[in-house]
């Protein structure tokens, strides 16, 4: 397993006060909380954080940590030492608060795996509610759709390891779902305990981005490009929807970032979400004698100034 | 690693849409005694309909509302009040980048 640098993740020195590393814990874990943070890695990075603080807010595993020594780096090979572990006796159990079962093998290593069990003293007692988050395609709300989900579930044994198991279900996604909206698969989540029922499974729903539409709740945006002589004069132009290619009339004398409403093409619902199709003028390329010659002509023959309104 | 390829059957429903939530069952999502729910309540981070405790009735949103401001609570320390006042800034911060993206910006 691998050596974890909880000074380091902490941005702190060897020597630092139980202060500064309560301030240095309070500071990190606003910037990596998962519901503030869009980082990619912010929950790795925040669950590293709250191992690493649970370690040096004590006094006890701290002196542990530190009688590891200092050579150790980082990411590097980690066994504990033979004699490890005499010689201190951790008081109430280790755990504050964290989520135990987040910490890593290095940290178990030293400290052990302690895990709470659920429920007290109550011998019946509904299961553990379970969250996760998946990512759907745009087409399978609008559709409706089956999709395979593979969840990693935490699975502790009657010896108390920790395994990870692979569940698979088929669920299916109710049409019009909206990004951030939440799926509640009833009796999916953990057992329950003695009579009690099983917890649910709750799954966050999260759009896999969309090669032409972007997503403002219900309603679809999309850039569609039109030709010089379409915005110009006007044309009935074929738009790609997710419901399937319909037809729309450009106005002559449109601009480029004209934005033009399709009524009820946006995500299914009650009502419905819009398509905004908003203009955007595409050139021909001048890459032929014959277009640069029409280019030309236009030059000559239209009285144009496209920065008249800079005044130059 | 073992797999369970088991097709299920189950009831599906989405949260924020199809589910009503009493205070019993939003205490049992969250793993909190509904004194926590009432503070909620009280801070206006929860808007539930009906006058008194025993009748509130939450919005399936409520859920993941309540679980995210006791998260805040718990992680940074802090009271109510910052964690509503957090809560209602990312969620601003939330539509306005939605609304950025929908328009073609960057952020």
């Amino acid at each position: 397993m691998e050596f974890k640098d909880y000074y380091k993740i902490m941005g702190v020195a060897r020597d630092a006060t139980q202060d500064e590393i309560k301030r240095a814990y309070r500071k990190l874990a606003r910037k990596y909380h998962p519901d503030v943070s869009k980082e990619a890695d912010a929950e790795a990075r925040f669950k590293e954080l709250g191992e690493a603080h649970e370690v040096l807010k004590d006094a006890e595993k701290r002196a542990a940590y530190d009688q590891l020594g200092v050579n150790w780096k980082g990411g590097q090979e980690f066994r504990p030492p033979p004699d490890w572990n005499t010689g201190f006796e951790f008081s109430g159990g280790g755990f504050t608060d964290g989520d135990a079962a987040d910490y890593s093998d290095f940290f178990a290593s030293l400290f052990g795996r302690d895990f709470r069990a659920g429920g007290g003293a109550s011998s019946r007692a509904k299961g553990e509610d379970h969250h996760a988050k998946i990512l759907i395609d745009l087409e399978d709300t609008c559709q409706g759709a089956t999709r395979t989900i593979t969840l990693r579930v935490p699975a502790v044994d009657i010896q108390g390891h920790v395994s990870t198991r692979e569940r698979v279900l088929n669920v299916t996604i109710p049409k019009g779902i909206r990004a951030g909206q939440h799926i509640r698969l009833s009796g999916q989540g953990s057992a329950g305990i003695g009579e009690g029922k099983a917890g649910d499974l709750y799954l966050e729903i999260e759009f896999r981005p969309h090669p032409l539409y972007r997503v403002d709740g219900r309603d679809l945006y999309l850039d569609l490009p039109v030709a010089p002589w379409e915005a110009a004069l006007g044309a009935t132009v074929k738009v790609p929807t997710l419901g399937g290619i319909v037809e729309l009339k450009i106005p002559e004398g449109s601009v480029s970032g004209r934005k033009m409403r399709l009524k009820g093409r946006g995500i299914p619902g009650n009502p419905p979400g819009d398509c905004y199709v908003i203009l955007s003028i595409a050139l021909p390329p001048a890459d032929t004698e014959a277009a640069r010659d029409l280019y030309r002509k236009m030059a000559q023959e239209l009285n144009f100034n496209p920065r008249a309104r800079m005044g130059v | 690693m073992e797999n369970d390829n088991r097709e299920m059957e189950f009831s599906i429903c989405i949260l924020e849409e199809q589910t009503q939530l009493t205070l019993a069952d939003l205490c049992r999502a969250c793993a909190v005694h509904a004194e926590r729910i009432i503070e909620l309540v009280d801070a206006g981070v929860l808007e539930p309909q009906g006058r008194e405790p025993a009748h509130w009735i939450f919005a399936g949103a409520s859920l993941h509302r309540a679980r995210k401001a006791l998260r805040l609570q718990r992680d940074l320390g802090i009271d109510l009040v910052g964690a509503a006042l957090a809560l209602e800034l990312l969620d601003e911060i939330d539509t306005l980048r939605t609304r950025l993206r929908a328009t073609g910006g960057r952020y």
